[in-house]
């Protein structure tokens, strides 16, 4: 078979949106059961509402963008052939949000019966997402380390999804699991296999092509996916044997790898050949800063178990690893994926190219760099708020507000989508 | 050196002169812009032409794969150029906000058209055209640019 370099099997456009427009209402959920139950609600990881939060952003927010974006970035940057991904979408997205409803719902009102339910909704959706993916990911042509690190990626959600399930059960009928253990583990393979891995994944591909920055070393993006693996997995053995003190020095490990991860992407950002910096390159910054403070946290932790008695240490590793890193990667990517998504199937409408509006005039510029500050104010309120507990309510309210802002900015784009179709299709027609 | 060696190098050229027009206009630096832009437009075509007149010809006449791989970049070359059109009627008129959107579009553009050339067409070519002169060929276009 020839590879086909027109990678013309980019979905339809309703497939990427439909998860991306969703995304950011769960983080404005998050902000506001935050500003709503207020005080001291970030003084533990065990409360109801704190796995609540932490839910509604990483099945929520994290989980839909984060699929939407692979439906999209598979076909159009690594030629891989996604099929039937309208068919896919319909299935998959709709099991996702409910899932994730449910879940959170579950948590916030100690519901058993919810929580069960969620978990075939979970394992049904992403097993036929994975299962679909993969297979995409294996009949690609294209070769390189960005496809090698998402099928670990893909390897890293059905993990994540596995032992939720596994998690959710056991706290729905009192199953005799060791819950602490097995929460760690769950953690790790969903922040460390799965998100960080897909985020390198990704960065692989485009840190270079949207600031012309040198590439990834190649013997970094060649060992940091399989070397994350293995000290996930190393994590997990310890864990299980609840071998504590060597499974924190495991995590040393693992924060080092990720403020490796974070120190290369900065430095190479720093050292690009495009000066420009847009919404995209500034989430980025941030994110990988987040990433850096919470492995140096991790670590210092890890070395010095006293810091780590406090139960608002384990919450501000959180707080700088899902608002921190992963909802200003995804915020980043959002800003830049929606614009081409446009530009992308505009241009095939047959028009000329002259007729068909730049990337630039999807989302005012202004609409995004000032959600963005939006979006730094309320993460610095945050990370005070695990500390301070009477801005836990400013803190829910600016992250409410920064995450509408992203959502209507997305909503945005979608309207100028149809705008310049509606014109294009006139014109064409005219002519 | 493979076959495709001076093209793979040359697109990281063309990479540094794009960011150079582009940072010139956007600080409103017009007559730095407009000649680091000819620079880039310059070398962008000589990269097109090089690989139309040489490297696909040779690549379809190895293979026979006349309307694959080839066409469709043969296809983005053209979108490229209109691009460039644009970004080109941008810098004339002094239209900041119309220079950069047309920059950003080309620069992603580009850059994904570059990475499936990079990752898969290039290694197809060095595989079907190693050992003939097509590389040297090559070369010297772009040295004389």
């Amino acid at each position: 078979m020839h590879p086909n370099l027109s990678f013309e099997q980019a979905p339809p456009i309703s497939v990427p949106y439909r998860f991306l427009l969703a995304a950011p209402w769960f983080g404005v959920l998050a902000g506001i059961l935050l500003a709503w139950v207020g005080g001291d609600v970030l003084g533990s990881r065990w409360t109801p509402e704190a796995l609540a939060l932490v839910h509604l952003i990483a099945v929520g927010f994290m989980l839909q963008a984060m699929s939407g974006a692979m439906f999209q970035f598979i076909p159009v940057a690594v030629g891989g052939n996604v099929s039937r991904p309208l068919l896919v979408a319909n299935v998959v997205q709709p099991l996702l949000l409910v899932a994730a409803l449910l879940l959170v719902a579950g948590f916030l009102f100690g519901a058993p019966a919810l929580l069960s339910a969620a978990v075939p909704l979970f394992l049904v959706g992403v097993g036929v997402f994975a299962v679909v993916v993969l297979l995409a990911l294996w009949r690609t042509p294209a070769t390189g380390m960005t496809i090698w690190t998402m099928r670990l990626a893909l390897a890293g959600l059905v993990v994540t999804v596995l032992l939720g399930s596994l998690l959710a059960e056991a706290l729905a009928r009192g199953l005799a699991l060791p819950l602490i253990p097995l929460t760690n583990i769950h953690l790790a393979w969903g922040l460390g296999a799965w998100a960080l891995m897909l985020v390198a994944a990704v960065s692989y591909f485009v840190v270079p092509m949207f600031q012309l920055t040198h590439p990834y070393p190649l013997w970094f993006a060649r060992g940091f996916g399989p070397f994350l693996m293995l000290l996930v997995l190393i994590w997990s053995g310890l864990w299980l044997r609840e071998d504590t003190s060597l499974a924190q020095a495991s995590g040393v490990l693992l924060a080092t790898a990720c403020a490796a991860f974070g120190g290369i992407t900065l430095w190479l950002q720093y050292t690009r050949r495009r000066k420009i910096d847009d919404a995209t390159s500034l989430n980025f910054r941030v994110a990988m800063i987040a990433l850096l403070v919470f492995a140096v946290s991790a670590a210092l932790m890890a070395v010095q178990p006293q810091w780590a008695e406090d139960p608002r240490a384990t919450v501000w590793l959180g707080m700088l690893a899902f608002p921190g890193v992963f909802v200003s990667t995804i915020s980043g990517m959002t800003y830049k994926i929606t614009p081409f998504l446009n530009w992308l199937h505009l241009q095939r409408l047959g028009a000329p190219i002259a007729a068909v509006p730049n990337m630039k005039k999807m989302i005012p510029a202004e609409a995004m760099t000032g959600q963005f500050r939006l979006h730094v104010l309320a993460l610095g309120l945050l990370l005070a708020a695990v500390w301070l507990p009477a801005l836990t309510r400013p803190a829910g309210l600016a992250f409410a507000v920064s995450c509408a802002w992203l959502g209507v900015n997305v909503i945005r784009a979608l309207q100028n989508y149809r705008r310049f179709r509606d014109q294009i299709r006139a014109s064409v027609l005219h002519h | 050196m493979s076959t495709t060696q001076p093209l793979f190098q040359h697109h990281k050229h063309c990479d540094e002169i794009f960011a150079d027009a582009e940072e010139a206009c956007a600080k409103g630096n017009w007559s730095a812009g407009e000649k680091a832009f000819a620079e880039f437009a310059g070398q962008l075509e000589t990269h097109f032409l090089s690989e139309e007149e040489v490297l696909f010809p040779a690549f379809e006449s190895a293979t026979g794969m006349t309307s694959g791989p080839t066409e469709v970049m043969r296809g983005e070359h053209r979108q490229m150029r209109d691009l460039l059109a644009q970004m080109k009627v941008s810098l004339d008129n002094r239209d900041d906000d119309g220079f950069s959107g047309n920059a950003e579009t080309l620069l992603i553009m580009m850059q994904q058209h570059n990475m499936k050339e990079e990752n898969i067409l290039y290694p197809m070519c060095d595989n079907a055209l190693g050992g003939s002169d097509v590389g040297t060929s090559i070369a010297s276009r772009l040295a004389g640019s």
